[in-house]
């Protein structure tokens, strides 16, 4: 029953979302207030039902009901109760369910928050927000329902992927998707606004609250996947250039833009019919990012989904959506109002750069992912663009990015004063030049890159740091004074020292570990001792042991450091029966924020084992940033004030600060 | 409660969910205005140049941009109103009422299987304790010979359980491991034949024939493999010497063999059907193979020779009419058999075919709807 009785939760919410989609639009043309009305009560009923239908999922998942197809293929009777969970996620179908139950949770916060919005623009966003979870829940319904059962139920299930057996998998498909889908909400707006031909200044205070919202989930969830890869698969590194990688990376760079057009439609009125691009783009990218890797064009641990039928459902849904809004866009864009001026070198210039420049990254790394797709589509032939093409092109973006970043909010709205900006972050330029200085010299002869690259870092660290220290007057008045001031900054000011210097922090780590990684693939026998960047690591025994659902083969390592024990590492190799699947269990051991990192390879006929250490000087700083980043992002969202951005007026004396 | 009952009452919800923003009276349903936005920014202006944290004259100019804003809003705000489209509010009430439960229902009924209960695996343990642990039994048996592959002895217990269990290929490859290092003899060829066998839907393929076959020579007294050639036999339609292979072996077999029901019975299938078609036109009711007292002599067999004996069966049937379509007793003794297998999709094609090929014979049509009235399909 609780099977049939999910299955029909997805079809009502279907049947409501299709009353949605229609109902308010034409409530919103003839100005009736129920029909209005109407959008509100479906959502929350589409979530209702959604939810009913994703428990209802999961229940099944967790009593082991073999009956349903979806169950049987990825689950074990045998598996841990967390893994039958997150295994309800760790598969196609499961995951669509849970991609649209976002959908609906964000339908349904548009619903319930919506109140101070005006009732056309609300009516027209779940509208649209309707069209794209119609096309999601037949898409389900028809290609990918996870639903359907089997009439001799198996007694026993395949078991889910042995990889995607590890809490990393828990928390990282649902953050990455209420990023993802997040962003569907400016889409809406964006949509709705040229609808109606026009945007008010409530469509601009909404969109940056919640773009800012799915920015945090997409930043989190991607720092998330970044790490899961780094300890799961064994390799030691954390970002491959995947393409699937590239999917989440390409909405995450076009949102960090719209989060800061946003700031400036919200702030100053200006830029609404670039935001509105933005807004259409990231989401469409979202799309992208899940056709990408819902439709099996790539083949990855990620792509499930190997059934050409969703493929081509998933293409129309992204011709549809994407080509729609565009077409919307180019025919409305014109009519709409224009907003405020500004001078060049203002805050609003500043951020038109950083919208520049993160849009041409966010292109490279489209290029570099779809070109081998259209190549081998339109050729046959298979090339793969790795780490050279986007070291190569995305580097030389970022640095006038980071170069430019700490003077950005130095600048003062409307018309800025550069030489006053520079003055200004004359401490951080001096404690960057000193750091190169110090590293240079430390590290003669190494690579030349490096110091440059971590001089960099310290800038836009130090420059977040100056531009709070400007705030609240530091070493010009008093402390006592200057803290109270500090006390009293906006908690968006805070939030943006936070997440600017969270881009420092990651790039620290991101050149430490690239540079100074020690590497030594070696094989052990029981009582071998490695050597690497100063620690000793002693193989104790290798010996076997029985799991839940697996075997494991364990080894122990005692580590040392200058004949000091400090620890024991246990990295193992699990074996999965039921799927005939092994996984490499890497163990980490921290010391700061750098970390030992020791991953098992074969056996070898003499009793020994292939061991790959490591020894990665910071890289715990690379997901640190983010998390830095997505904090910052969160004060600026509990901060709840209106946002205005008083303008530099034209004649102003020079001893004002401009500030929030 | 029973699940229509869940699913009308789910129906309800939503269908309220749509009705009562028509039904509630709203003057002027609340939303925000714009105007109100920029009201707000002044009152926020005003805050932010008490507290010090911008100028009083950037505070100024802010209040000049948005007293300008404020007024065009206001304008644009004077000319809206709204309205009542009673006749669309009815018509959307219609859709609600009737077209989303039609379109809910008809939708769920194509894709779901309302019929089929929940089968979590706590009841299907409580139902069957001793097939959840041959399972597990299996588990620890192949996790033994991972480890020690060479174990011959191993093999040879653990493969007559897979072919027990159903999983046929893993059973033969299990035999052939169990022949390489326990010694080949005949009871060994012979499960190797029936896994192979199983593993084809109970047909025996000519790899098959070939291990039961070593197996007889081997021991010419081998139950099971003299068994099989015989199926083997009159799958290649010689009934004839399907029977006499049969005969020989009951001839032979001492009073209390376990496999004395299961071959009699073959040998009634062989016997009565010599001439399948005409027979089965004069008296429906005895038909040849797939009569239920066939089946229920069956029950006393293996699983798999069950399994595999009745699929091999079936699927003769179904070849044969296939080739002469205009037997109604046999389409309908193949869409019973699909039942009993617990093949529903495969008796419904049946059916389907059966009134394709009786096509414009009206007598047999009306013969054939009566006979699935009867057998619980509907026409």
């Amino acid at each position: 029953m609780i099977a049939e009785a999910g299955h029909y939760a997805l079809v009502l919410a279907l049947g409501l979302a299709l009353i949605q989609s229609v109902v308010p639009m034409i409530g919103a043309r003839t100005h009736d207030v129920a029909l209005m009305n109407v959008a509100r009560s479906t959502a929350l009923a589409q979530l209702l039902f959604v939810g009913l239908s994703f428990l209802a999922l999961v229940t099944l998942h967790v009593t082991s009901d073999f009956s349903v197809t979806n169950v049987y293929e990825n689950s074990h009777s045998l598996k841990p109760l967390i893994y039958k969970i997150t295994g309800v996620w760790g598969n196609h179908e499961g995951s669509m369910l849970l991609w649209v139950s976002i959908l609906a949770l964000f339908g349904g916060l548009v619903a319930v928050f919506g109140g101070n919005l005006p009732l056309t623009l609300r009516a027209n966003a779940l509208a649209v927000q309707a069209w794209v979870s119609s096309a999601f829940y037949l898409f389900i319904l028809l290609t990918s329902n996870p639903f359907l059962r089997i009439a001799n139920p198996p007694l026993e299930g395949r078991d889910l992927n042995p990889v995607l057996q590890d809490p990393g998998l828990a928390v990282h498909p649902p953050l990455l998707y209420l990023g993802y889908v997040g962003f569907s909400i400016s889409f809406s707006f964006a949509v709705a606004a040229l609808i109606e031909g026009r945007i008010d200044a409530a469509w601009a205070r909404w969109v940056r609250p919640w773009t800012l919202m799915a920015w945090i989930f997409l930043t989190l969830g991607i720092a998330m996947g970044s790490y899961w890869a780094y300890y799961e698969l064994g390799w030691g590194g954390w970002w491959f250039w995947d393409p699937v990688e590239n999917a989440s990376l390409m909405p995450w760079l076009a949102g960090t833009a719209l989060l800061h057009s946003a700031v400036v439609m919200e702030k100053r009125n200006a830029l609404k019919v670039w935001t509105m691009l933005l807004a259409i783009l990231t989401f469409s990218l979202s799309l992208l990012g899940t056709f990408l890797v819902r439709s099996g064009v790539l083949t990855s641990v990620h792509a499930f989904a190997t059934d050409p039928t969703r493929g081509v459902f998933i293409l129309l849904i992204l011709c549809l959506f994407i080509g729609g809004s565009l077409a919307l866009y180019a025919w409305r864009a014109s009519s709409l109002k224009q907003g405020g001026l500004f001078a060049p070198i203002s805050r609003e210039g500043a951020l038109v750069l950083n919208n520049l420049l993160l849009t041409t990254a966010c292109a490279t790394v489209f290029v570099g992912t779809l070109y081998p797709l259209a190549l081998e589509v339109l050729t046959g032939e298979r090339i793969s663009v790795g780490a050279p093409f986007f070291n190569l092109t995305f580097a030389p973006l970022f640095v006038p990015l980071l170069l430019a970043l700490p003077f950005g909010p130095m600048l003062a709205w409307k018309r800025g004063d550069m030489v006053a900006a520079a003055q200004r972050l004359y401490a951080a330029g001096i404690a960057a030049l000193v750091t190169m200085a110090v590293l240079w010299a430390w590290t003669r002869g190494g690579a030349a890159f490096a110091p440059l690259a971590i001089g960099l870092a310290v800038f836009v660290i130090a420059g977040s740091l100056s531009d709070l220290a400007e705030r609240c007057m530091l070493f010009r008045v008093p402390l006592s004074v200057a803290l109270r001031r500090a006390r009293g900054l906006p908690r968006a000011t805070w939030g943006t020292v936070f997440a600017h210097a969270g881009v420092g922090i990651a790039l620290i780590g991101i050149v430490c570990e690239s540079t100074w990684n020690t590497e030594l693939i070696t094989t052990l026998k029981p009582g071998d001792v490695a050597k690497v960047a100063g620690y000793e690591m002693k193989l104790d025994d290798i010996a076997q042991r029985q799991g839940p659902n697996f075997r494991e083969m364990v080894v122990h390592f005692t580590v040392s450091e200058g004949g000091r024990v400090i620890g024991a590492m246990a990295p193992s190799k699990r074996n999965f029966t039921t799927r005939a699947a092994s996984t490499t269990e890497a163990a980490l051991m921290s010391r700061g924020a750098s970390q030992l990192y020791a991953s098992l390879g074969e056996p070898s006929a003499n009793g020994g084992i292939a061991v790959r250490i490591y020894h990665k000087p910071m890289v715990l700083l690379i997901w640190f940033g983010p998390l830095l980043m997505a904090f910052g992002g969160f004060l600026s969202l509990t901060d709840r004030r209106l946002r205005v951005g008083a303008p530099k007026p034209a004649k102003a004396s020079r001893a004002l600060q401009p500030a929030e | 409660m029973s699940l229509w009952f869940l699913l009308a009452l789910m129906t309800a919800v939503a269908v309220f969910a749509v009705l009562w923003p028509l039904g509630r009276r709203t003057a002027r349903g609340g939303g925000g205005r714009e105007s109100l936005v920029y009201t707000d920014q002044l009152a926020e202006i005003d805050r932010e140049v008490a507290s010090g944290l911008i100028s009083p004259a950037d505070g100024g100019a802010a209040r000049v941009e948005i007293g300008r804003r404020l007024l065009a809003a206001a304008d644009a705000e004077a000319g809206s109103t709204a309205a009542v489209r009673l006749g669309w509010r009815r018509a959307v009430a219609l859709v609600a009422l009737i077209g989303l439960p039609l379109a809910a229902g008809g939708l769920y009924l194509r894709l779901g299987s309302p019929a089929m209960p929940d089968v979590p695996l706590a009841s299907r343990k409580a139902a069957s304790v001793a097939s959840a642990s041959i399972d597990q039994l299996i588990g620890q048996v192949q996790a033994h010979l991972e480890k020690n592959p060479t174990d011959g002895r191993g093999w040879s217990v653990l493969a007559p359980v897979l072919v027990r269990v159903g999983r046929f290929d893993d059973a033969a490859q299990a035999y052939r491991n169990a022949i390489q290092y326990a010694g080949d003899d005949a009871a060994r060829r012979a499960g190797l034949g029936e896994a192979l066998t199983g593993a084809a839907n109970g047909v025996v393929t000519a790899d098959a024939k070939a291990e039961f076959e070593r197996a007889v020579k081997r021991d010419a007294g081998e139950a099971k493999a003299n068994y099989f050639l015989g199926v083997a036999a009159e799958q290649d339609g010689r009934p004839r010497d399907a029977a006499a292979i049969w005969r020989a072996m009951l001839a032979k077999a001492p009073a209390d063999a376990p496999w004395r029901p299961v071959v009699t019975a073959a040998l009634a299938r062989v016997d009565s059907g010599k001439t399948p078609v005409a027979k089965s036109q004069a008296s429906p009711g005895k038909g040849p193979a797939l009569a239920d007292d066939t089946i229920a002599s069956a029950k006393d067999m293996s699983e798999a020779d069950r399994g595999s004996m009745i699929r091999g069966m079936v699927a003769r049937l179904a070849a044969r009419l296939k080739q002469n379509g205009d037997d109604v007793d046999g389409w309908l003794r193949l869409v019973r058999a699909y039942m009993v297998l617990n093949e529903p999709d495969k008796s419904r094609a049946a059916r389907d075919d059966a009134r394709r090929a009786l096509g414009q014979d009206e007598a047999g049509l009306r013969q054939l709807n009566e006979g699935l009235k009867a057998l619980g399909i509907d026409g």
